[in-house]
């Protein structure tokens, strides 16, 4: 039910439709004002989990309503007549991707503000919280970008209060340094990113995306397109982690947080990917023939390179930062073997990405959650996980879950089913090379899930067991069960993207 | 009743659950509660043989039918008939054994909760893998074994050599792994042409809408896969140090049941859902079978030490199951199958005695066994020699049959197969027999006979001969009344083939 406002001079806003950024930033507002003239030090955590619980409500009143309007509606918002422009093109619409991030975001926001209540020693809760929602609002927002200014303002939105997250931390020199790494390489790819708009721009006029894929449609000069076309999606590279845009990935990770690391490696990769899917599905699908066979040969290069990186390390951040890098290609392949004037019926590749991040994105927010506990700050290897399932067995059987999904491996049977979706698209495509390339890493992906989930069970001395905070405790809980249920009920996810 | 099937599948998971769960429970209560919970299975298997209506074993029974992943049409779809009952009877059987035997001497490192709760999950995944009608099921369950096998082989593995052990399980893990993550992409391809992922549906169609380039690539993926499981030679390289390193209980469940996954596979998947595909590469998969069951034997003849050895046999006896399969005649998969249910039950028998022998001398090397073993411990070296009798053929046990039985259905090979080839193919598996009987005999002579020398054994003890006496008994009536198990196959065999061969 799209519902396009009348012709005049005044836009009429469907407020319903920007419900989640706004409610996230409005709590951001809130946070950072509780926090500077109320008091308590707790309140800021608190005040976070109740937006991100708040925004779902939203989120989930918004996805009834989508699905009562059938499987490809959409909800669209500050539109502009076609008086004006050659379409009636919008610069926001809420569907089935923009849910499935909106869940992604809110439940990074969730799961981090959790496991960061009782850590207010280590960075100032306000700030931080304050940054967060701020960046999860530019999230949110990017999910449903339909043109390109908005885009890249709201990817811009992401980034900046990310950079501060990360460098904000008392007890630690390296964040400063990973921040300004992550600032540089973000900042150049934001460049790069800004000039192929630029060419998009001038040669379509329009920064709508559905404008722009009528006029490249019409476009006679092939080669600056395709210039245009493949620097806007290094931009977008860069916050995917895509390879050769990944170097700092690991770095970042490590120098930050864990809880930052968790939100970086979910919200932050979640926005980059839905803002390419929104370019590649709306605007630039008139050159897929282009783009395709670019982005099927990075898909192929991130999950080898992630994971054959991932095989070496002996850090658990550094290993969830390469392994994320890997998980990343398994969920641009299904992007890359779609194929010219098909894009716009490809539903199940579109589905099948997103379907992998929302599974991505519980089970490793999981795996995040439980290494903030047990790395508890200080440098750590994989060795500090033996004999975790005598200290801890909650953390031990969320982690050992939680790296059997990302292996894809029974009983994880939810990752092997995100897996499944993206072979199924990949199969359907006809790309036999890509499916086997993704076969093997398969393979080298248990390599290294396997090793660390051996130290899990190993048998140890060290009995005493760890401290387990309340908040961190609610989070592996959560997405434990999360998880689990998924397993049984693997069609549940499907239920969240076909609103 | 139809419930039951479902139980039996689910009896074990929910017992490692449980024992999983429990606080504090000691090695002894463990392996205790692997027998109960593993009897109640056979038991409930026992129960399901005989309600099984053997006058129509080529029907699906006891089905299960429910949606489980709507969206992409993936279904809970359970239901034995010939073909998957008697391995299913054959996998409780050998849970049970192999319970047993951890009560009196369970592996020296580790705990013996950890392994019986890996156990119970591996025997879930493989009664899930027989019982499976649904292609995406079936792969769940197949990959289910996976960790719980690795970490068999991993942790309580020889107690000399942990970071062997540790090499050789992921050896098998990842090329196991690999094998069926391309064979997922089989399934795929599958699905991509008929839209469903379900067995039966499939053979039915019998690659009906599936363009013969396709079934070509499909019935290279997913046979690929089974191979890698079976294992087929070439890639059969993980299975050797996979056993040597196995505990004894591992080695047994390897052999015995997990490799029957992979050519249960072949029957039940390969052969109907791409026939076109598959006649162009049975051929070759005769061919490997052919020189798998040579080069097993060869290989036996260059071993020193008796669990490598059994091991390079099972690569020989599965060259003798491939080569039953590619020659798609009814004679040929009976046999194919038969030879599966022998092999598990002597192999199984095999590793049991190896690893008595194991465990008392602490090495399975010949040198340090020594020889004279009939003087020494005449009633264990009678076993072991029962063993390697029906393991080579003898005419009355049980491994006769299969090995006759896939030799004849080469000798006149089923559809548009070049006769040829396969005459040649039963020749060279023929002279294998031959082979496979010299290795045999000369284990038996160099560990039976001489001169007493080596370390003091025991004689077989109570629990050893409870263990071992079921196998030792259903080989020789298998061997005697080998219609027991080809009037469950055949009709089977004869609705997957369409008819007849």
């Amino acid at each position: 039910m799209t519902e396009l406002p009348v012709a005049g001079t005044l836009q009429s806003i469907d407020w319903a439709a920007i419900s989640v950024p706004v409610t996230l930033a409005v709590g951001a507002v809130v946070v950072l004002l509780a926090d500077a003239f109320l008091g308590p030090r707790r309140l800021a955590g608190t005040l976070t989990i109740v937006t991100a619980i708040v925004g779902a409500g939203f989120a989930l009143g918004l996805a009834n309503d989508l699905q009562g309007a059938g499987s490809e509606s959409s909800r669209a918002t500050f539109c502009v007549p076609a008086g004006l422009e050659r379409l009636t093109s919008c610069s926001y619409a809420v569907d089935s991707a923009t849910i499935a991030v909106w869940t992604v975001t809110l439940l990074g926001v969730l799961v981090v503000a959790l496991l960061m209540l009782g850590r207010d020693d280590l960075t100032p809760p306000g700030e931080f919280h304050f940054l967060m929602l701020c960046s999860a609002s530019g999230a949110a927002t990017i999910a449903g970008a339909r043109d390109l200014v908005t885009l890249v303002v709201a990817l811009e939105l992401v980034s900046l209060p990310a950079f501060a997250m990360v460098g904000l931390r008392r007890d630690n020199k390296p964040a400063a340094e990973a921040a300004l790494k992550f600032f540089l390489i973000s900042v150049v790819s934001t460049a790069v990113m800004l000039f192929g708009i630029s060419l998009l721009y001038g040669i379509t006029g329009s920064v709508y995306l559905d404008q722009i894929a009528v006029s490249l449609n019409e476009s006679s000069v092939k080669a600056v397109v395709g210039v245009g076309v493949v620097l806007t999606l290094v931009g977008l590279g860069f916050k995917v982690a895509a390879v050769p845009f990944h170097v700092w990935v690991p770095d970042t990770y490590v120098g930050a947080s864990v809880p930052v690391a968790a939100y970086l490696s979910v919200v932050s990769k979640a926005a980059g990917l839905v803002g390419l899917i929104q370019v590649l599905r709306y605007g630039l699908w008139p050159y897929a023939d282009t783009w395709g066979p670019i982005l099927a040969v990075v898909a192929a290069l991130t999950m080898t390179v992630g994971n054959v990186a991932a095989l070496r390390q002996r850090d658990p951040v550094r290993l969830l930062a390469w392994s994320s890098v890997a998980q990343a290609g398994y969920m641009l392949a299904p992007l890359a073997v779609l194929s010219g004037s098909s894009v716009l019926e490809s539903r199940d590749a579109f589905v099948a990405t997103l379907a992998y991040l929302l599974i991505y994105s519980i089970v490793n927010l999981s795996a995040f959650a439980v290494v903030s506990v047990v790395g508890g700050g200080r440098r750590d290897t994989l060795d500090s996980y033996a004999g975790l399932s005598r200290r801890e067995p909650v953390a031990a059987a969320a982690l050992a879950f939680a790296l059997l999904c990302l292996a894809g491996l029974p009983p994880g049977v939810v990752g092997l089913f995100a897996k499944l979706v993206v072979f199924q698209a990949i199969v359907n495509s006809g790309t036999g090379w890509l499916a086997l390339v993704m076969a093997a890493n398969v393979a080298i992906g248990l390599a290294y899930y396997l090793r660390w989930l051996v130290m899990v069970f190993w048998p140890s001395a060290d009995v005493e067991p760890t401290n387990l905070p309340n908040g961190a405790g609610v989070a592996i809980t959560t997405t434990l069960t999360l998880a689990v249920v998924f397993s049984v009920w693997p069609a549940g996810i499907l239920s969240i993207l076909s609103a | 009743m139809t419930i039951l099937l479902l139980v039996v599948i689910g009896v074990p998971a929910l017992g490692a659950l449980a024992l999983a769960l429990a606080p504090r429970v000691g090695d002894q209560l463990a392996a205790e509660w692997g027998v109960l919970v593993s009897a109640g299975a056979l038991a409930g298997t026992v129960v399901l043989a005989l309600g099984f209506d053997r006058g129509d074993s080529g029907r699906m029974q006891f089905v299960t039918d429910v949606s489980w992943i709507a969206p992409i049409n993936v279904r809970g779809h359970f239901g034995i008939d010939g073909i998957s009952l008697p391995l299913l009877l054959l996998t409780a059987l050998l849970s049970v054994l192999c319970f047993v035997s951890l009560l009196r001497n369970a592996p020296s490192c580790g705990g013996t909760r950890g392994l019986v709760v890996l156990l119970l999950l591996l025997e879930t995944g493989v009664l899930g893998t027989f019982s499976a009608l649904d292609l995406v099921l079936f792969f769940v369950f197949f990959e289910t074994v996976l960790i719980p096998m690795w970490w068999v082989i991993a942790d309580w593995g020889d107690p000399h050599d942990m970071p062997g052990n540790r090499r050789a399980a992921t050896v098998f893990l990842l090329m196991t792994v690999t094998g069926s993550a391309v064979m997922l992409v089989g399934f795929l391809l599958v699905y991509a042409h008929t839209g469903t992922f379900d067995m039966v549906a499939l053979a039915q169609r019998g690659g009906a809408g599936i363009p013969a380039v396709t079934q070509l690539v499909a019935a290279l993926a997913i046979g690929l896969g089974l191979a890698v499981k079976t294992p087929m030679w070439p890639l059969h390289i993980w299975l050797p140090d996979a056993h040597a390193k196995a505990p004894t209980v591992g080695s047994v469940l390897l052999a015995g049941v997990l490799l029957k996954m992979g050519t249960y596979g072949f029957v039940r998947i390969w052969l109907p859902t791409v026939p076109d595909g598959v006649e162009r590469l049975a051929p070759y998969l005769g061919a490997f079978g052919a020189i798998a069951v040579v080069y097993g034997a060869l290989a036996c003849l260059a071993q020193t030490d008796l669990k490598r050895l059994i091991a390079y046999s099972s690569v020989g006896h599965m060259g003798f199951v491939l080569l039953g399969i590619s020659t798609l005649t009814t004679a040929g998969i009976n046999g194919a199958l038969f030879a599966n249910v022998a092999h598990g039950l002597i192999t199984g028998l095999l590793f049991f005695c190896v690893g008595g022998l194991k465990d008392r001398a602490g090495s399975s090397d010949f040198a340090d066994l020594g020889r004279g073993l009939y003087e020494r411990t005449p009633r264990l070296a009678g076993v072991v020699a029962f063993a390697c009798v029906a393991s080579l053929g003898l005419p009355g046990l049980a491994g006769f049959w299969g090995e006759m039985l896939s030799m004849l259905g080469a000798f006149d090979p089923g559809g548009a197969l070049a006769r040829g080839a396969f005459v040649t193919f039963m020749a060279v598996a023929g002279a294998g027999t031959i082979l496979t009987a010299a290795y045999f005999l000369g284990l038996l002579r160099r560990l039976g006979q001489g001169l007493p020398s080596g370390p003091d054994l025991d004689d077989i003890r109570v629990d050893e001969v409870l263990t071992w006496s079921p196998l030792v008994a259903l080989t020789v009536v298998f061997g005697l009344a080998p219609g027991l198990v080809l009037g469950l196959t055949n009709p089977a065999v004869q609705v997957l083939m369409g008819g007849g061969g």
